[in-house]
């Protein structure tokens, strides 16, 4: 008995109504009563009918008991465990949650044996109450929509609008989804602003929340960490800049050869291949980075003489920058291939070259689209997690050079949110800040780009 | 210069002064072409020297050193119960008896030799031992070669990574280490074959034994979560939008919603996953089913922008048709457009599942980062997957872990060939032009 078995009870009750709703829609049918629907209607509105609440009761019940009970079960905790100043909820919920698991390291305190007693009995409560009340739903409702059963009654029509919601309703996911993300970034970045002040994190220039000794507020112990983020956005925007000058020269060259100038051959060998280096995943760049790319730009620098640190914005941006070639080249190509034949047909009946044609009249017809390409382009190397992480380092050092390691936001969202962390502290809450930053800039260049391509796109038609 | 009349060229002049300037065109226009030859040439060839760089380390790292030697397997000392159980295995001798037959071979002398041999074999020999036990009892008692995985210092070693010149005490393994391996190898007791643990192994300190077997089964299950999520959500949300929704505020919401959803960073949906999933459902970290959600809703606008790509290209004529004799809306798309549509969205949906697996960042934040030995049986074991596998061997400081990780990359890489080329496929088969 758990809630995988309940599921598949509620499917079989739902497949039995189908089977009666089917049954009697083909007796009525036998006695030559001219039904409105096909008989196999009737079945799908009865086995809908008696599943959808059922199941929503289910996953109700499902998601809201452990979020109930996290909350109750906190009154078994003892007060001098509370009050203490080191009492942390996630951590004390999850011994609990081990003990009920029967996972134990050494002795338990007594409290979290009574806690996690408890917490058994509940849950077999609430399982107990999710069997009755699905059920119950199941047959009941079921049981109604088998009544609706006659010759007047239009089930196809009943059975198309359920249907019709349930495809409304998994559009929402895409909203909800977006709720999500503002909800959970905005909520805890508050939280950070609140315990640090906005103007510090924007312009402060010292990024260090590793010496996290004491809570900031209220201890006199200021200071110890800061949180000011411009290291961070000075080193995104320094290795997004190397991976543009890697990517936009090369992309841009190869998406007017390629449209232009390259014969069909050509173009169905070379244009999948530069393609494959949008699909290779990103930790496999970022160890590319690091176990080669780095490793020979420091030998490299150092037989001409330039101190090149093992882990350089140089390295990270310049593999980025080949990451996102394919971005520039194929948009690119694209929008210079969109660009109406007439436009060239009169170049060259002026007698100009095809070098003329392309940057009198090609380039400047397609420039919308080339700028969106590349702004879609800064907004992918601004979110590029993998790369950064694994070969530009952590050490937020504010610097324009890019033979130093540098670090970006991505990948202190990252360092600071992987492993373990205390929710409360400011440390954690810097990575939702950084995050709330990192969603804006991304899609206000998104929004950038489709205003730039909406506004000049109808130009030439 | 106003008194001037305009110089009036002959025919041969101007026709002179043109072709010195065609030619200077001709060559601008050369150039222009050579820089676009040069563009793609520096792009092919930076994907050849990461394929190159991959491969040559990866190759390599699907083989490994082994060291052949008869055992006795003594009864008494490997299961002491007499009940051939697990658990006497496990307190047998098994450890001792490889030593011992270790050294026949080499015959230390003395307790600081015996320590030096002692490095030569992987650690995980005894279970090896155990494992043969079990699966076949009427080995014991006998005398039987068995091949061991060297110590992954010694395996590099004989690479030649590790070198008999550096001095011994900048060496990660000292003389008599080194003249215990010349022994074995003058005895050809050494051999290098196909790593038995690589593709069939979990995760592991000791590279030797380090497989990837774990994190591509919990790779499995990830993917297979985040289809079951969003294939059907994508193709719902695809055709509501093109079919049903009505031209309203909210469905301009909806649809600004989709683009910008493709738009944010993967970093993000780790922290969504983080927050809500994790921080309000209370799902436990780690676990194939969380990664599985929260790579669905990153991948869920790719699916649903394919997805309605392909229902606009089913031509009207097919609609018109199936309305014509007496269809309803909902019939005509479910038996004659979405059928139609199928290949597209499934080759788009091929495409996202492929971005998916090669993810990392987001999984890495709801905790699929822990360090797990066991293979996951199901959606709610912790586990985790490939590239976050390939992360943090990646960080592993054991020279043998480099190319253990070349090569996960390349299992990597074959999986989402694969894919690609399913997709690729499909969309060759399936697709009709109308």
């Amino acid at each position: 008995m758990n809630e995988y078995s309940l599921l598949i009870i509620l499917l079989l009750i739902s497949t039995l109504w189908f089977y009666f709703g089917n049954k009697t829609a083909l007796s009525l049918k036998k006695k030559q009563l001219k039904l409105n629907s096909l008989p196999h209607y009737y079945g799908i509105y009865v086995a809908l009918y008696s599943f959808i609440p059922a199941l929503f009761s289910y996953l109700l019940i499902l998601v809201f008991d452990g979020i109930l009970f996290s909350n109750l079960i906190i009154e078994f905790v003892p007060k001098e465990i509370l009050n203490s100043p080191d009492f942390n909820k996630i951590i004390v919920l999850a011994q609990i949650d081990n003990a009920v698991r029967g996972i134990y390291f050494g002795e338990q305190p007594d409290w979290v044996t009574i806690a996690s007693n408890q917490m058994i009995e509940w849950n077999y409560h609430s399982l107990i109450l999710n069997f009755f009340c699905s059920i119950s739903l199941a047959l009941g409702i079921g049981y109604l929509g088998f009544k609706n059963i006659n010759e007047e009654f239009r089930s196809r029509n009943s059975v198309e609008k359920i249907i019709i919601s349930l495809l409304g309703l998994s559009s929402i996911i895409a909203i909800l989804t977006t709720i999500g993300i503002v909800f959970s970034v905005i909520f805890e970045s508050l939280r950070f602003f609140a315990i640090i002040p906005a103007s510090e994190f924007l312009f402060g220039l010292i990024w260090n929340p590793q010496f996290e000794g004491a809570e900031r507020a209220g201890s006199g112990q200021e200071g110890l960490a800061t949180y000011g983020s411009v290291p961070l956005f000075v080193g995104t925007f320094l290795i997004s800049l190397i991976a543009l000058c890697v990517s936009v020269p090369i992309g841009l060259f190869s998406a007017v050869y390629l449209s232009e100038y390259a014969n069909k051959k050509e173009r169905s060998i070379f244009k999948p291949l530069l393609e494959i280096l949008a699909g290779i995943p990103t930790v496999v760049y970022g160890f590319f980075a690091a176990l080669t790319v780095a490793p020979l730009m420091r030998n490299g620098g150092s037989l001409i003489g330039l101190d090149v640190a093992s882990e350089s914005a140089l390295a990270a941006g310049f593999v980025m920058g080949i990451m996102i070639i394919p971005f520039i080249s194929s948009l690119s190509d694209d929008v210079i291939n969109a660009v109406p034949q007439s436009l060239r047909d009169a170049g060259y009946g002026l007698g100009s070259t095809k070098n003329e044609v392309i940057t009198n009249v090609i380039i400047p017809a397609a420039l919308p689209g080339i700028i969106a390409s590349i702004i879609l382009a800064v907004s992918r190397a601004i979110g590029e997690t993998m790369i950064v992480v694994m070969a530009a380092g952590l050490a937020a050092n504010l610097s324009f050079n890019p033979l130093d390691a540098v670090t970006t936001v991505t990948a202190q969202i990252v360092t600071i949110l992987v492993g373990d962390q205390e929710f409360e502290s400011a440390k954690t809450l810097s990575a939702f800040a950084l995050a709330l930053t990192l969603i804006v800039i991304t899609l206000i260049l998104n929004f950038y780009a489709l205003h730039v391509v909406k506004k000049y796109r109808e130009q030439y038609e | 210069m106003n008194n001037n009349k305009p110089k009036i060229l002959t025919a041969n002049e101007a026709s002179m002064i043109v072709e010195s300037s065609v030619i200077k065109r001709r060559k601008k226009d050369a150039r222009l072409k050579t820089y676009g030859r040069i563009a793609i040439g520096l792009a092919v060839s930076f994907l050849i020297f990461l394929f190159v760089s991959i491969f040559s380390k990866g190759i390599p790292g699907f083989f490994q050193y082994y060291v052949t030697l008869d055992v006795y397997l003594d009864r008494d000392r490997l299961d002491p119960k007499g009940d051939l159980s697990p658990e006497s295995l496990y307190n047998g001798d098994a450890r001792s008896i490889v030593l011992e037959s270790l050294y026949k071979v080499i015959n230390p002398k003395g307790r600081k030799e015996k320590k030096a041999a002692k490095k030569i074999i992987s650690t995980n020999a005894d279970v090896r031992i155990s494992k043969m036990v079990l699966d076949d009892p009427n080995i014991l008692g006998k005398t039987i070669p068995i091949t061991f995985a060297v110590d992954d210092d010694i395996d590099s070693f004989l690479r030649g990574y590790i070198k008999r010149e550096t001095p011994s005490s900048e060496r990660r393994i000292n003389d008599t280490v080194i003249k215990f391996v010349d022994k074995l190898s003058a005895e050809n007791k050494i051999s290098y074959k196909f790593s038995d643990y690589i593709l069939t192994g979990s995760a592991s300190r000791s590279p030797e034994i380090a497989g990837i077997k774990g994190a591509f089964i919990g790779s499995l299950l990830t993917l297979a979560v985040c289809f079951i999520i969003a294939f059907p959500l994508g193709v719902a949300t695809a055709v509501y939008l093109e079919e049903f929704a009505p031209k309203n505020r909210i469905t301009e919401i909806i649809e600004v919603n989709i683009n910008n959803l493709a738009a944010v960073p993967s970093v993000v949906f780790g922290i969504l996953g983080l927050a809500i999933f994790i921080g309000v459902f209370g799902m436990p970290r780690s676990i194939p089913l969380l990664g599985g959600m929260v790579l669905a809703l990153m991948t869920l606008p790719t699916i649903i922008i394919s997805s309605r790509a392909a229902i606009r290209a089913v031509p009207p004529s097919i609609k018109d048709a199936a309305y014509g004799i007496g269809a309803s809306k909902l019939q005509t798309i479910f038996h004659h457009v979405l059928p139609l549509a199928m290949p597209g969205m499934l080759t788009g949906t091929i495409i996202g599942m492929a971005q998916a697996l090669g993810e990392t960042a987001p999984l890495l934040m709801i905790g699929m980062v822990a360090f797990i030995v066991d293979i996951p049986g199901g959606v709610t074991d912790p586990g985790t997957v490939l590239p976050v596998q390939i992360f943090m061997w990646a960080d592993f400081a054991e020279r043998m872990f480099i190319q253990k990780t070349s090569s996960a990359i390349i299992v990597l890489l074959v999986f989402l060939i694969f894919m690609n080329a399913a997709a690729v496929i499909l969309r060759k088969k399936l697709e009709r032009r109308w």
